[in-house]
């Protein structure tokens, strides 16, 4: 039983991992991208349109996480060059992204596709319980399992990192040496909607199988929580992802169970645990919020 | 300072957005109930709704191709499109269970349309209002239990092919754990739930359905979920009651358990692990309802309050067998099928016991179709509870 919860958790936790780490890059350059939720649906349909006109998976892929950049992209265009509201800005292209891929995903409701489907590594997926929870899953899952050490290391261990960090906190810094830091900015947010779209592709593509209008359900919301929740640090978030989806599969167990508490308590439950979550991060007070997510560089000097 | 008042708006968008998707649950509409004939005087002499009609308006919820309750219903209205070549054919898709809906109707009639079929539960209301406004036009609404002068529902008694299944379901399941997946705790949801439950114990007496609700009508995400977690649980026979019906049929055969579907044939998503489904046949229906209202006749006929059609009259029907059921099986259903149709084999006859051993039916008691359509109980065998 816990066995089932803990490989649920992974299938399910899969596609908002990626789309908070995603969402983490973009944070730490010190962007807010409310839009993820726009760009994982843009990344599921793209995905899984590409993959019904080739039938190969792997360029879905690819196509997803560049529908998820096209998406982000707005959100760069409006929020670094012309300064709008990142919040506002997020919320719009959230919306607009789920009549958008509504009105073109009309045609593929229907569509059977032959995505990913799990792969259990030789030897590996024979380890008890280990193999059946880590061992078992989409090629996607395991790439995002790869993923966020190298994640890690490209931002705490690398000049790459801390070129992103120090646009995140300090840009005078950066200004000041002759890197800009609005593309570094733009960079991180396209990266970011890169990665969310990756995350729609998971779910359409390997986890379903299926697209339908707005199905994405608010997991992009919940990746953008996470990053806080995981204080901007890629391993918390995949943690704090998989948490979700531990919630998701528990429900159901419960319900399996015949344990007499509400599935409708339980469908809170993940959202609870988020905004639990987000208040004791913030009752810690100890501040690892990326400054520059309170302002918006204006291309001079500080803000 | 700065920092913590970003991350507060933060949380509080968050919490807003979640709100706002978490809430999209249809039918919150407080519409007045209909009018009980104080506008009598003068409906009696305005013409008789949607006579001479030379346009229909369908409105769907959903996609028309979702394998499931929509493509039910669309397929009713190409059934009225063949019989009047003549007639006018308006339909709309997606259209949310809001005032939205009344707006789409409104424009339909403007168009010429004197009948209208809204498919979906929560469309009642905003058709309720329509209709008030316009006494000429003649409303057929999918399912609902509030009826006008103007406005009459129709559905069907689907839980006697479900029950059908349930006998197929029984015999296929080589674990005896069926799963059952479904959306929302409305009686209409119990009522097919329970009927699966009596038609597997009726073949195999240890059968038991495992009953996942998702709390939605069309969630992927979640079906895959729910089919995974009841496949990992031992549960190889997998049935729904949601709206779009693919993903969890496609998610089954693809993990080797066998499917049951709902509201269309979807034998093509699994060819290996197909076993039948319950569907809707509306065309003949709709065509019927349709002709009634043209000619004048709406008022007086079957049409005008609740009409729910049978197996017997063709309006639900079990699929084929799948090509994975031996013979045995399809006889015995065939067998159940007959009795069903000849009335000496009911389902719901007591007694029937609920999941605490209660009985709610009592013994030799045949409820009547308004009691069972107020079902608000799981029979003993089930799985799960019902969400309070």
């Amino acid at each position: 039983m816990i066995t089932d919860i803990l490989t649920g958790a992974i299938r399910s936790g899969t596609s908002v991992m990626l789309a908070s780490q995603g969402e983490l890059i973009s944070e730490r350059a010190g962007v807010i991208n409310l839009g993820t939720e726009g760009s994982m649906l843009g990344g599921a349909l793209g995905g899984f349109a590409v993959t019904v006109w080739t039938g190969n998976p792997w360029l879905g892929t690819l196509a997803g996480g560049l529908c998820g950049l096209l998406i982000s992209a707005i959100h760069a265009f409006l929020v670094l060059t012309c300064h709008a509201n990142q919040l506002a800005t997020g919320l719009t292209i959230m919306f607009f992204a789920m009549g958008v891929t509504s009105f073109f995903g009309r045609g593929f409701v229907s569509e059977q596709i032959v995505g990913f489907n799990p792969v259990a590594i030789p030897y590996l997926s024979e380890i008890p319980f280990v193999g059946q929870v880590l061992f078992n899953h989409d090629p996607l899952t395991y790439l995002s399992f790869l993923l966020v050490p190298l994640l890690w290391f490209v931002l705490f261990r690398s000049r790459i990192g801390v070129i992103l960090r120090a646009t995140g906190e300090r840009e005078e810094v950066l200004f000041a040496n002759g890197i800009n830091p609005k593309l570094v900015r733009y960079a991180a947010v396209l990266a970011g909607g890169f990665l969310a779209g990756v995350g729609g592709v998971q779910l359409s593509v390997a986890f379903t199988h299926s697209w339908v209008e707005n199905m994405v359900q608010g997991r992009g919301v919940v990746a953008v929580a996470l990053v806080i929740f995981a204080s901007w640090k890629p391993i918390r978030a995949m943690i704090g992802a998989y948490l979700f989806g531990a919630a998701q599969a528990l429900q159901l167990t419960v319900q399996q169970a015949g344990l007499p508490i509400s599935p409708f308590f339980l469908f809170m439950v993940p959202y609870l645990l988020t905004l639990a979550a987000l208040y004791i991060v913030e009752r810690r007070q100890r501040s690892q919020t990326p400054e520059a997510l309170s302002r918006v560089f204006t291309g001079t000097s500080s803000g | 300072m700065k920092t913590k008042k970003v991350k507060s708006l933060l949380v509080l968008t968050m919490a807003l957005i979640l709100l706002i998707t978490g809430c999209s649950q249809p039918g919150a509409q407080q519409a007045p109930a209909a009018s009980s004939g104080s506008e009598n005087a003068a409906a009696s002499d305005a013409p008789a709704p949607g006579a001479d009609s030379t346009a229909v308006g369908f409105i769907f919820v959903g996609a028309k191709d979702d394998y499931g309750y929509n493509q039910a219903a669309y397929l009713g209205s190409v059934g009225v499109e063949e019989t009047f070549p003549d007639l006018k054919v308006l339909r709309a898709e997606n259209v949310p269970e809001t005032a939205e809906a009344e707006r789409v109707m409104e424009q339909m009639i403007k168009d010429g349309a004197k009948v209208i079929f809204p498919t979906s539960y929560g469309h009642l209301d905003p058709a309720l209002n329509v209709a008030k406004r316009h006494p000429d036009v003649a409303f057929f609404h999918q399912g609902g239990l509030k009826t006008a002068e103007n406005l009459g529902t129709y559905f069907g008694t689907i839980w006697e092919p479900v029950y059908l299944a349930g006998v197929a379901a029984g015999k296929m399941s080589e674990t005896g754990k069926l799963g059952y997946i479904v959306s929302v705790p409305i009686p209409q949801v119990l009522l097919n739930v329970n009927a699966f439950q009596l038609g597997a114990q009726s073949v195999n007496p240890d059968a038991t359905t495992s009953v996942v609700f998702t709390g939605s009508w069309c969630d992927p995400g979640q079906q895959a979920n729910a089919a995974n977690s009841l496949i990992d649980s031992g549960v190889d026979v997998l049935s729904q009651h949601q709206d779009c019906t693919k993903t969890v049929i496609e998610t089954a055969e693809r993990r080797g358990a066998m499917s049951v579907g709902y509201h269309a044939d979807a034998s093509s998503l699994a060819p290996e692990g197909w076993i039948t489904s319950s569907i809707w046949n509306w065309p003949d229906l709709y065509a019927d309802m349709e002709k009634t209202a043209i000619e004048g006749n709406f008022k007086g006929s079957i049409y005008d309050g609740k009409y729910r059609g049978t197996l017997n009259d063709n309006v639900v029907q079990l699929t084929e067998l799948g090509a994975g059921v031996p013979d045995d099986v399809k006889q015995l259903v065939e067998e159940k099928r007959a009795e069903l149709l000849e009335g000496t084999l009911q389902p719901f006859k007591g007694p029937i016991e609920d999941q605490a051993g209660t009985i709610r039916i009592e013994d030799g008691v045949t409820p009547a179709l308004d009691d069972l359509e107020a079902a608000d109980f799981l029979v003993k065998g089930v799985i799960g509870n019902i969400p309070k």
